[in-house]
C-alpha cells in the first residue's frame, strides 16, 4: 500500500489523541470558537452572506445603477440565462481554458520539481526561478505579454521570425489568443503546483532512496518506482485546486485579451462582469453567477464521490488481503 | 523598549491611526468608509482621452485652473465600457465626480437611471449655459424625456478625407485645386473614387473594417440613416429595421468593396492608415478625431502629405448625412454635494466650453456657439470645413445598450464587417442584423 504510506503518520497521530482524551474539554471547545471567530466573521460577512444576497437578488430585475431590488420577476433570469447562447459560449470558453491548461500545469510542474529536486547544488536558485512569477501580480504580467505578443514589435513574434515561423495573430485571432493567454498562465502560475510538488517530494524520507539504491536501483529506477507513486496524492490535490482554479479564470483573459476578439474567449466570469457591472443587470448577472456555482459544486461533489468510492474500494481490498 | 508593554504600544498605535485620520477629513481612505465624496481638490473630474485629445484637455484643466484659482482633480479612466461602468457605479453608490466626460449617445441610460443633475437650470443659465448657445442637434440629443441632463463640448462626426494631390491628378477638384467637385448621389461618389483609383493604383477608398466594429458601424448608420429612421425605437424594446433601406445600404457598401474593386475588403486600421499615410489611396473613411494622425506626416518621396477633409456628400438619400457623437460634460447626482463644490463645477464646465477652440485641434467641432463662430475656431483648417457635420448630425438609436463603445456597437459593426468583407449576402446581413437585436431589445432593461 503505497498510498497510505505517505498519510499514515497524521492520521495515527489523530486517532490516538481522540483516543486519549475522548471529546476535547468544554473549555478547550470555547477556546477553539474563540479562536475561529475572526475567520467565521469574515467567512459570513463576505462569503455566505454575499452568496445569499445574490440568490434573493437573482429572483429580482436589480440593477446596479438604481437602488432596492427593483421589481420581482421569479425565475425568469434564470430561465433566460438557460437560454441564452452567449453564457453558454462563455461557460465553453471557461472549460476550454481548463482543458488547455490543466494537462500542461499539472504534469510540467512535477516534471520541473522532480528535476529540481535531482539537482545537487544551486537547488535554491531553480525552486525560486520557478515560483517567483507566481507573486507577479496579474496585471503586471498581462501587461508585459502584451509587449512580448504585439504584432510587428513583439519579443514573441520577433522570436517566431527568427525560427523562420509567422507568429500567429497573437491578440486578434481566435487560437492565436488562445495560445497567447495559456503560455501566459503556464509561465505564470506554474510555480504554484511547483512548489506543492516540491513540498511532497522532501516529505518522501531519504530512507526509502536509500533502501533503494541498495537494492540496485537506477535514478530513473527511483524516480518511476518510489517519488512518482509517492506523489500520487499530491498530484490528486493539484489537479482538483488547478481544475477549480482554471475554471474560474478571469484575470489574464479580461486584461490581455478583454474576452476578445470578438468574444471568442471570453470566460464566464467576465460574462458575469460584463452583465452585470457593463450592462447594468445585477438580477440577471446574479442568476448566472448561481448556476455556475451549482455547476462548479457539481464538478466537486463529483470528484470527491469518485475518490470516496476509490477509497473504500482501496480499503475494501486491504481487509480482504 | 523595556517600559512600552504590548498594550500601550497598540493603544499608542490606533491612536496614531485614529488621529491621522480624523486630521484628513476630506481623504479618500476616511471618505470611503463615511459614504462621502472626497475633497481632494475644488473639482474632481473624470474623463477618458488618451493621446492628443487627452494632452488638449490637460492644457484646457491648466489654463481654468490659472484663471480661476481653483483647483481641479482631473482623472484619466481607460476609454469605452471600463469608464462607463465606473461613472455608472460611483454615482449610483453615491460617490461621484463632480463633472464627469459622457459620450451623448451614453447618456439615455445615466439619465434615465436618474444618475445626473438635470443643467436646464437656473444655476447653469446664470453662468451663460443655455439652449440657443449650442449646435441644435447635440443640444437636442443632450435631451432626455423632457429635461436636458448634459453640457454638450463637441461634435465629431464621421468624415471623409482626402489626399489633395490625387484629387487634382484624379481631376474632381475645383478650380482653386484643392476642394472636391460638388457630389451629389451615390452615381457621383463612385465616380470620384473611380477617378481616385485611376490616379492613385490598386485602390480608390479605404476603410478600416477587419476587428474595427466601431467604424464599420459608423460608416453603415450614415448611409442607412439616409434611407430610413432608427434601428430600434421605444427605448430600444422594438425593432425597426427597415428591410429595403438596410438590403440597399448593404448592397451599395458592398459593391465597394466587391464587384467594383474600389476599396479593399479586407483592412485593420492599420492597412488604412499606412495607405492613406503613404499616398497610395485617394480616399479615407473615418472619423475626424483622425486628423491629428495624418499631420506631418511625410509620403515616401520625402514631401509632407497634403490632405483634407469634408463632410460626406448625399449617398442613397436626398440629403447629406453626418454618422456623429459629441463629448458632453454631466454633473453626477451627489446628495451630499455642498453648494460651493456644485458652483465650482459649473464653473469648470463654463470654463471648458470657452477654452473649447483648444479642444478642436483634436479635430472636434466645438459646441459651444460662441466658440464655434469665433476666429480662433474658424481659422483651423481642415476643423472648420465640416461644421455642416454637426448640423446633420444622427447619433446611436436611443437605447439603454446602444453607444460609444457598447456591446450592441460591436455585434452591429461584425454583422457589417462580414457583409464588406464578402463572407455575408445584404440580405443575409439583415436577417442576421434582425437576430442580433432581437436578443438585444428582448432582454430586461435596467431602467
Amino acid at each position: 500500500m503505497t498510498t497510505s504510506a505517505l498519510a499514515a503518520p497524521a492520521t495515527g497521530a489523530g486517532t490516538e489523541l481522540r483516543a486519549a482524551g475522548g471529546r476535547a474539554p468544554k473549555g478547550e471547545n470555547r477556546a477553539g470558537w474563540l479562536f475561529a471567530t475572526p475567520f467565521l466573521v469574515l467567512y459570513v460577512l463576505f462569503l455566505i452572506g454575499p452568496v445569499l444576497i445574490g440568490i434573493v437578488i437573482s429572483l429580482f430585475n436589480t440593477t446596479t445603477v438604481t437602488s432596492g431590488l427593483g421589481s420581482w420577476v421569479g425565475f425568469s433570469n434564470y430561465a433566460d440565462v438557460l437560454s441564452s447562447g452567449d453564457f453558454w459560449a462563455s461557460m465553453w470558453h471557461s472549460v476550454l481554458f481548463t482543458l488547455l491548461t490543466t494537462p500542461l500545469l499539472v504534469l510540467l510542474p512535477l516534471l520541473f520539481a522532480v528535476l529540481a529536486s535531482r539537482m545537487i547544488r544551486h537547488q535554491w536558485f531553480f525552486r525560486l526561478a520557478f515560483f517567483a512569477p507566481y507573486v507577479v501580480p496579474s496585471s503586471a504580467v498581462c501587461l508585459i505579454f502584451a509587449f512580448m505578443y504585439t504584432p510587428q514589435t513583439g519579443l514573441v513574434t520577433n522570436v517566431f521570425g527568427w525560427l523562420g515561423l509567422t507568429a500567429p495573430n497573437f491578440l486578434g485571432s481566435t487560437s492565436g489568443a488562445w495560445f497567447a493567454v495559456v503560455l501566459l498562465t503556464l509561465w505564470w502560475t506554474f510555480g504554484f503546483n511547483f512548489i506543492l510538488y516540491t513540498a511532497a517530494i522532501q516529505d518522501i524520507s531519504e530512507e526509502v532512496y536509500e533502501a533503494a539504491s541498495i537494492d540496485g536501483a537506477g535514478p530513473w529506477q527511483q524516480i518511476r518506482s518510489i517519488t512518482v507513486p509517492l506523489l500520487r496524492p499530491t498530484m490528486s490535490l493539484v489537479l482538483i485546486l488547478q481544475v477549480l482554479a482554471s475554471l474560474k479564470v478571469f484575470d489574464q483573459i479580461y486584461i490581455l485579451l478583454a474576452g476578445g476578439p470578438n468574444y471568442s474567449t471570453r470566460p464566464v466570469i467576465e460574462y458575469i462582469y460584463d452583465t452585470g457591472f457593463t450592462s447594468y443587470r445585477g438580477g440577471y448577472a446574479a442568476a448566472a453567477t448561481m448556476v455556475y456555482f451549482v455547476i462548479l459544486v457539481a464538478v466537486s461533489a463529483g470528484w470527491i464521490l469518485v475518490r470516496n468510492r476509490r477509497a473504500a474500494a482501496a480499503a475494501r481490498g486491504e481487509t480482504s488481503r | 523598549m523595556a517600559g512600552l508593554s504590548r498594550r500601550s504600544f497598540l493603544a499608542a498605535a490606533g491612536g496614531l491611526t485614529l488621529a491621522g485620520g480624523l486630521s484628513a477629513c476630506g481623504s479618500p481612505v476616511v471618505t470611503s468608509f463615511t459614504g462621502g465624496q472626497p475633497a481632494t481638490a475644488d473639482v474632481i473630474f473624470w474623463h477618458l482621452f488618451g493621446g492628443g485629445d487627452g494632452a488638449n484637455m490637460a492644457t484646457m484643466v491648466q489654463q481654468f485652473q490659472k484663471r480661476t484659482g481653483l483647483s481641479v482633480e482631473a482623472t484619466l479612466l481607460s476609454w469605452g465600457n471600463p469608464y462607463y461602468t465606473k461613472l455608472a457605479l460611483s454615482a449610483s453608490s453615491g460617490r461621484p465626480p463632480d463633472v464627469a466626460i459622457s459620450h451623448l449617445s451614453r447618456l439615455p441610460l445615466l439619465a434615465e437611471a436618474a444618475l445626473l443633475e438635470p443643467v436646464d437650470t437656473r444655476r447653469f443659465e446664470s453662468v451663460g449655459i443655455t439652449q440657443d448657445k449650442f449646435t441644435p442637434a447635440a443640444w437636442k440629443k443632450a435631451t432626455v424625456g423632457d429635461r436636458v441632463y448634459a453640457v454638450p463640448l463637441d461634435t465629431h462626426p464621421f468624415v471623409l478625407f482626402y489626399n489633395v494631390a490625387l484629387a487634382k491628378k484624379a481631376g474632381i477638384v475645383t478650380s482653386n485645386g484643392r476642394d472636391l467637385q460638388p457630389m451629389k448621389g451615390k452615381d457621383d461618389f463612385i465616380a470620384a473614387i473611380k477617378a481616385m483609383k485611376d490616379a492613385g493604383g490598386q485602390y480608390g477608398a479605404v476603410c478600416s473594417i477587419t476587428a474595427d466594429p466601431s467604424t464599420c458601424w459608423r460608416l453603415f448608420s450614415m448611409v442607412y440613416a439616409g434611407l430610413a429612421g432608427p434601428i430600434v425605437s421605444d427605448g430600444g424594446t422594438r425593432v425597426t429595421i427597415d428591410r429595403g433601406a438596410m438590403e440597399e445600404t448593404f448592397a451599395f457598401l458592398q459593391s465597394l468593396t466587391g464587384k467594383l474593386g474600389l476599396m479593399p475588403s479586407s483592412s485593420t486600421s492599420t492597412t488604412a492608415s499606412t495607405l492613406f499615410s503613404q499616398g497610395k489611396v485617394g480616399f479615407l473613411f473615418d472619423g475626424e478625431w483622425q486628423i491629428p494622425t495624418y499631420r506631418g506626416v511625410k509620403l515616401p518621396g520625402g514631401k509632407a502629405l497634403d490632405f483634407n477633409v469634408v463632410p460626406f456628400p448625399a449617398l442613397l438619400g436626398p440629403k447629406p448625412v453626418a454618422y456623429a457623437d459629441s463629448h458632453s460634460l454631466v454633473v453626477p447626482k451627489s446628495t451630499a454635494r455642498p453648494a460651493q463644490r456644485e458652483t465650482d463645477a459649473i464653473r469648470f464646465i463654463k470654463g471648458l466650453l470657452d477654452e473649447s477652440a483648444i479642444w478642436a485641434g483634436g479635430g472636434h467641432i466645438p459646441a459651444w456657439l460662441p466658440v464655434q463662430t469665433s476666429r480662433a475656431f474658424l481659422k483651423q483648417k481642415p476643423q472648420s470645413n465640416y461644421i455642416q457635420a454637426a448640423f446633420h448630425a444622427i447619433y446611436d438609436p436611443v437605447a439603454w445598450y446602444t453607444g460609444a463603445g457598447s456591446d450592441f456597437q460591436t455585434a452591429m459593426g461584425s454583422v457589417i464587417s462580414s457583409v464588406l468583407s464578402g463572407h455575408t449576402t445584404p440580405k443575409g446581413g439583415v436577417d442576421a442584423m434582425y437576430t442580433s437585436l432581437k436578443g438585444f431589445s428582448t432582454a430586461r432593461p435596467p431602467v
